[in-house]
């Protein structure tokens, strides 16, 4: 429905310019920025050519930071310092997250989410993440020469709802306008099936470096749809390095306790483990402890250590057939995404358990990027045919806690989002008068053994027998996979809600300061930047209305019509101005006064979905 | 059109239990076409808003609707006999019986090749009792004695839920 390419001649600025959308890939080791170019999609290279940004950050003295290879050059040298796979942090407390003390960072623990502790202060995944995307913004947009429209940004379907929540502050904090979150295995999945026309069921196995998914998804005719995910959050690339480390230390007699000795066992296992995909045998050569060590190490050998982490995702994999209630030999084809799939022994596992050769024919690093800059183009309005369509789904349960540290479940894994879903709960004692909501995600039945998202209370009950109280709390999913909570008392009315995020994740204000901070924009004046995004968000504001008019004018009654002309009016005449803040409530204003043209144009569109098929046609 | 019509109404379907899953799936697509937040990702925050509900409103309506065991709860509510699971517990006793030695079977069954065979027999039965509910609901329009079929479907699908936890738990530990 492009209905932003009809626009009035003469009003539009341009009416062909099309508008700069982007996919990012923030992978654990490597990150990626592509676009549609002419119709097909690119993975857009920096300065020197090369597509991959190593997802590393070095924080250097007075503010200073280096970002991707320059970082990973000095990982080894200045370990404390250089962060590198913190996607595995994003969203987690330190209690959170296995394997700490062989990490090389000073973590901080502290509520919500864990930091690190560098010479440039504490920085949060979120801040470090953003640095990442702050880099590749920069990128799109010296390729293009022009500001970005926005970005879709991938994340692995198995990430929860904090994990998620962080990844779109830190795109906020990268100052990028996020169209859209999107599952990394669906971004696959669209990539690979425009590519190669596919139809029918297919599977996406996602072995990255720190997250494992398993996507089903059912393609038929430009409707991407999963039918159900899996997976694992803590599992990838970076536990076979380490598994390789411990082992070849080991052998070596060697323990690595500091930083920089940590970090050279772990480069020097991965290097060991790339290596060995195409040769038989090889060195693992680091430096600890001030001795250069060198332990030969076989395919073999290597398979061994890695089967108990294949085993672990073949078992996901048999989970979701069952899950979607469907047989291996159903899946027509099977899409290997991610680096760790070129370990020879991944692919034949996983060819094994689906009775078939696994499809390797797009590059496994750029699929993901490329899928999200396709979705991304979509999204901006400017694919030619608006057939793209992504049904997503959760991939992990959420419920409330009830008596006992019991897990009531409110909306079921693998469930198609958006989605919204209410249950009933009652008082427990008589007179109760407050209610305490704890909202949950994850598959077991016990509150300890699933993840806190949120805790808040709807007060104000009026006091009545144990049982008799009825109060209705609603789950809402949006397009992003985010969660939203609401809880009414039906019979008095009183309500409370949260969208689900102080708790764990960085609250608003937060976020608000670090942007006054100067994060990411340190010559950017802020005032500036708000007045250009409100009047930006204004002028497609006022595009919008004035298309939707053009082509659904006549659901209006005149004086409607003409409230709507005023509110266009005014929020032209404000947006030429330069106070933000008023801007930005004429665009409020626009956007009240046209939300029952909007449902009512919403209605039409229904019907016409619906016409030329009766009820007699069926 | 709108929010508040039936789910069958809202995808153009005839009220029969009887619904082939394709002409489901592909109403859902049609429909989600049309309103998914997606479609309006360029527009301002009241279409995203609008959009929203319908998205949330056809998904509702599709989980329902292909899922036999809740279209038939579905369309006995709509035929005015509500199923109220939690409060209507009352079973045949042959039933009930059938139940226990179901459940002394999975008890027993060691192993992933007997778990699964015993699923087999449980959907095979599950089976010829749905064909069973549409011929109630479909042909004999008979409501109330459809409303008792989809509770014992109910206890069946709680069983299932339950045979496959257990070959879960047999898959990890292999």
């Amino acid at each position: 429905m492009a209905l932003l390419q009809i626009s009035e001649p003469g009003q539009a600025p341009d009416p062909h310019q099309r508008r700069i959308a982007v996919g990012i890939d923030l992978g654990t080791t490597h990150s990626l920025v592509a676009a549609v170019r002419h119709g097909v999609p690119d993975c857009l290279p920096d300065a020197q050519g090369r597509v991959l940004l190593p997802s590393a950050v070095r924080y250097l003295a007075g503010g200073r930071r280096q970002i991707g290879f320059e970082a990973l050059a000095a990982q080894a040298e200045d370990a404390e310092n250089t962060v590198v796979s913190v996607k595995r942090l994003m969203g987690r407390k330190l209690a959170d997250i296995a394997g700490t003390d062989k990490l090389p960072y000073r973590f901080v623990d502290q509520p919500g989410m864990v930091a690190l502790a560098t010479r440039d202060g504490d920085k949060t995944p979120v801040e470090v993440s953003a640095e990442i995307l702050a880099s590749l913004r920069q990128r799109a947009e010296d390729s293009f020469d022009d500001e970005l429209y926005g970005a879709v940004i991938t994340v692995p379907a198995y990430f929860d709802d904090a994990q998620r929540q962080a990844t779109k502050d830190a795109a906020q904090l990268a100052g990028l306008n996020v169209l859209r979150l999107i599952s990394e295995p669906t971004a696959a999945a669209v990539a690979y099936g425009l590519d190669n026309a596919s139809e029918g069921l297919y599977a996406v196995y996602d072995l990255g470096g720190g997250t494992f998914d398993i996507s089903l998804l059912r393609l038929t005719r430009g409707v991407f749809e999963v039918v159900a995910t899996g997976g694992d959050a803590a599992l990838g690339g970076d536990d076979i390095d380490q598994l390789l480390a411990d082992w070849a230390l080991d052998q070596a007699g060697v323990a690595a306790r500091s930083p920089q000795d940590k970090r050279a066992a772990q480069v020097a296992s991965r290097a060991a483990k790339e290596a060995l995909s195409d040769t038989d045998s090889t060195q693992w050569q680091a430096t600890v402890g001030g001795r250069d060590l060198r332990v030969a190490v076989s395919r073999a050998q290597l398979e061994t250590l890695a089967q108990p982490l294949i085993g672990r995702t073949l078992a996901a994999v048999r989970k979701v057939l069952r899950d979607a209630k469907v047989a291996a030999g159903d899946v027509q084809g099977v899409v290997m995404v991610g680096g760790s799939t070129r370990m020879p022994r991944v692919r034949a596992a996983v060819g094994e358990l689906f009775g078939r050769d696994v499809l390797t024919n797009v590059n496994p690093d750029e699929v993901v990027a490329l899928g999200a800059a396709i979705q991304a183009n979509a999204l901006a309005g400017n694919a030619k045919d608006g057939d793209l369509l992504l049904l997503d789904v959760i991939a992990l349960s959420l419920g409330l806690e009830t008596m006992g540290g019991l897990v009531e479940r409110v909306i079921e894994r693998n469930t198609t989002i958006p989605v919204a879903q209410a249950q009933e709960f009652t008082t427990f004692k008589d007179g109760q008068t407050a209610m305490a909501i704890h909202v949950v995600q994850g598959e077991r039945d016990l509150v300890s053994e699933c993840r806190s998202l949120a805790r808040f209370e709807l007060r104000g009950i009026p006091p009545m027998v144990a049982g008799a109280a009825r109060i209705r709390v609603t789950f809402q999913v949006d397009a992003d996979g985010l969660l939203s909570v609401s809880a009414r008392e039906l019979g008095s009315g009183v309500e409370a809600a949260v969208t689900v995020k102080p708790s764990y994740g960085l609250a608003d204000d937060q976020i608000a300061q670090m942007l006054k901070d100067g994060f990411a924009h340190a010559e950017t004046d802020m005032a500036a930047r708000s007045l250009r995004e409100a009047q930006v968000d204004a002028e497609r504001m006022m595009l919008a209305t004035r298309a939707a008019l053009q082509a659904d004018g006549a659901l209006l009654s005149a004086a409607e019509r003409s409230d709507v002309e005023a509110l266009i009016e005014a929020t032209r005449l404000t947006a030429a101005g330069d106070d933000a803040h008023a801007i930005e409530a004429a665009v409020a204003a626009l956007a009240t006064g046209t939300e029952a043209f909007a449902a009512a144009r919403m209605n039409q569109g229904i019907r016409r979905a619906l016409a030329g098929r009766s009820l007699d046609d069926i | 059109m709108n929010l508040g019509d039936d789910d069958y109404t809202l995808f153009g379907l005839p009220k029969h239990f009887a619904l082939d899953r394709a002409d489901i799936d592909a109403r859902r697509r049609d429909l989600q076409a049309r309103v998914h937040p997606d479609r309006f990702a360029s527009e301002g925050a009241a279409a995203q808003r609008v959009a929203m509900q319908w998205a949330v409103r056809v998904n509702e309506a599709w989980q329902r609707l292909k899922d036999p065991l809740s279209r038939g709860a579905y369309l006995c509510e709509l035929r005015g006999v509500p199923i109220n699971a939690e409060r209507n517990t009352a079973m045949p006793a042959a039933f009930l019986m059938q139940q226990m030695d179901w459940r002394e079977a999975l008890d027993d069954a060691e192993g992933q090749p007997a778990v699964e065979a015993l699923d087999a027999a449980v959907a095979a039965d599950e089976r010829a009792m749905f064909g069973k509910l549409t011929t109630l609901l479909d042909e004999d329009n008979n409501t109330a004695a459809a409303a008792v079929q989809v509770r014992a479907l109910m206890f069946v699908a709680r069983f299932r839920q339950d045979i496959a936890r257990r070959l879960d738990a047999l898959d990890a530990a292999r």
